[in-house]
């Protein structure tokens, strides 16, 4: 007679999870190709190089991400800037900057290492190709334009969601630029990587309020 | 038997035909939609409608696809072994009643393939057929795990058949109780029009309810459906007896396998849950309306049934094998034949008194 307790209660449980799904309760899936997940917002996506909003390139060809590098997929030469016409406000930028994406594993330690937080991560994940070529990125398709887009790969394909390129992943939320835990009340951090303009950090006592 | 006699048999035959091709289409959709709810899956929804003709777009993948000849099968009896299961399966349906009979004119319309006055042993009878298929699809396939399922697929049945059977004999017993004693189907479902009390339908269920269990456990095992599908155990046997069948021939164990849950829930429809019976409303509603509802009926028990089958295959474990054959021959032999002589007692007492009261 346990054996038909223990039918009817696994009976029970399934019949249970049928009604919750039926009545749309607890049914994780989504219908990916026509409704995208809101993402964590510390999500590991594509990389992307940055800019200082008056336009200038933020890396400075240092190799940092390189070394930091588990997987050994970022390659970057760097090259003196040229005195009249500076690339980024240091002596040196990265003038060859390729990331394999086939081999990198979104770890972030390259966005880590960076000392001027030139490499970031973004929301983009749809990286797929048909070429393994097309999986090395070149300083062309990470470095955002002036205007502080990013561009797209592919931009022609359905699955492009170009928003999601300018979504920074959360790692400077975590870190001040000043290296100061207290970041309040300074410059800090913004949603979207770029030129523009953004508020300092509030304090805490505005955040409670 | 003139020209319009001949017209309405073959009428019937294709309506049971169709019906059956039709409800197999529906039946895999809703399958793989009730275990994904089940499971907490979306489940098919890309084909059609909700997803409905995902099963049609499966069956033409598989019709364009080639069908593999491995070079040790015996070709003969491998190109006829899915042919021998999709007839029996057919068959099988055939005798059962799936709407009240009407009349056109002064003549009267069976809703039936056939009204075989031996109706039931035809149902067991082709049962065991379908056994012939998976044996020979094991022996012909000139591979060890075929044959393992093969083996497996025999000796179940066999099992099992004795359960359906002497499960049966009682529910046939008990209906001759009511309508004089028949092996017809149509008869059987007749015994069960009527009601207990006003309103509780006079079903064959609620009298030999340990009969329907037993009946309904052995169906389940009879048609290799989880949780006695140790046929086709994908995770011992590869694909059980069908493991070397592709394209066509393997969709033909497909449907043969969905026609024969779609008939077997049927008879079990038909055997303990009053088959068509049920309120029509004569008089009341458009003639038309009372025409159908007993298929309607018919189909909504038949799919009650169905729903059982799909529920406990998304909540049990498959069965080790010598569970198996000691649910089949220590527990359901033995129960249906307790029950039997039971309801034979039960039965002979209400009809003749007690033995020492005369």
């Amino acid at each position: 007679m346990s054996g038909l307790g223990a039918f009817l209660r696994g009976l029970r449980v399934t019949g249970k999870v049928m009604v919750d799904t039926v009545l749309g309760d607890g049914l994780v899936t989504t219908k990916y190709p026509q409704e995208f997940r809101q993402k964590p917002q510390r999500f590991h996506g594509r990389h992307v190089l940055n800019r200082y909003p008056d336009g200038m390139e933020k890396c400075i060809g240092c190799e940092l991400c390189a070394g930091a590098c588990p997987a050994r997929c970022i390659y970057v030469r760097g090259r003196d800037n040229p005195p009249d016409q500076p690339v980024s406000p240091g002596e040196r930028y990265g003038y060859v900057y390729e990331i394999n994406m086939l081999r990198c594993i979104f770890c972030g330690l390259c966005v880590e290492a960076c000392p001027t937080e030139a490499i970031t991560m973004t929301h983009l994940f749809e990286m797929s190709t048909s070429n393994r070529r097309d999986a090395i990125y070149t300083r062309q398709e990470l470095l955002m334009r002036p205007d502080g887009s990013v561009p797209h790969m592919f931009p022609e394909d359905p699955l492009a969601q170009p928003a999601e390129l300018n979504t920074a992943d959360g790692w400077l939320r975590a870190t001040a630029p000043s290296g100061v835990a207290a970041y309040e009340g300074v410059q800090a951090w913004q949603g979207t990587p770029g030129p523009a303009s953004w508020a300092p950090e509030p304090t805490q006592d505005e955040r409670d309020a | 038997m003139d020209g319009l006699d001949i017209l309405i048999v073959v009428g019937r035959v294709l309506a049971v035909f169709v019906l059956l091709l039709v409800t197999t289409i529906f039946n895999v959709w809703l399958e793989r939609k009730t275990i994904a709810d089940m499971q907490n899956r979306i489940g098919p929804d890309r084909a059609g409608p909700f997803g409905l003709l995902q099963t049609v777009a499966d069956g033409l993948k598989l019709f364009f696809k080639e069908q593999i000849n491995p070079s040790k099968v015996q070709y003969g009896m491998f190109v006829l072994a899915p042919f021998l299961a999709v007839i029996p399966a057919l068959l099988l349906f055939m005798v059962v009643p799936f709407g009240r009979p009407f009349t056109i004119g002064d003549r009267e319309v069976l809703l039936q393939g056939a009204d075989l006055n031996v109706g039931v042993l035809f149902i067991l009878a082709m049962s065991s057929l379908a056994v012939y298929a998976v044996v020979l699809a094991g022996w012909s396939s000139g591979s060890k795990y075929p044959l393992l399922g093969a083996v497996r697929a025999t000796a179940q049945a066999i099992s099992y058949e004795a359960a359906i059977g002497l499960s049966i004999v009682s529910v046939v017993m008990f209906s001759s109780t009511r309508a004089g004693g028949t092996l017809s189907l149509a008869g059987i479902v007749e015994s069960q029009a009527g009601t207990y009390l006003g309103f509780i339908p006079r079903w064959n269920l609620f009298p030999q309810v340990v009969a329907f269990v037993i009946f309904f456990l052995a169906i389940i095992a009879e048609t290799n459906r989880a949780p006695f599908d140790l046929v086709e155990a994908e995770q011992e046997l590869v694909g059980g007896f069908h493991t070397e069948y592709s394209g066509m021939r393997f969709a033909m164990y497909q449907l043969a396998e969905y026609i024969n849950i779609f008939s077997m829930s049927a008879i079990c429809a038909t055997l303990f849950l009053g088959g068509w019976n049920g309120p029509t409303f004569d008089g009341q509603v458009p003639a038309w309306i009372s025409a159908v509802l007993p298929t309607i009926w018919l189909l909504i028990k038949t799919y009650a049934v169905i729903f059982a089958f799909f529920w406990i295959r998304a909540t049990m474990p498959r069965l080790r094998y010598d569970q198996l054959m000691q649910i089949g021959w220590k527990r359901l032999i033995p129960a249906a034949l307790v029950w039997l002589i039971l309801s034979t007692v039960a039965i002979s007492v209400r009809q003749f008194g007690l033995p020492w009261s005369a």
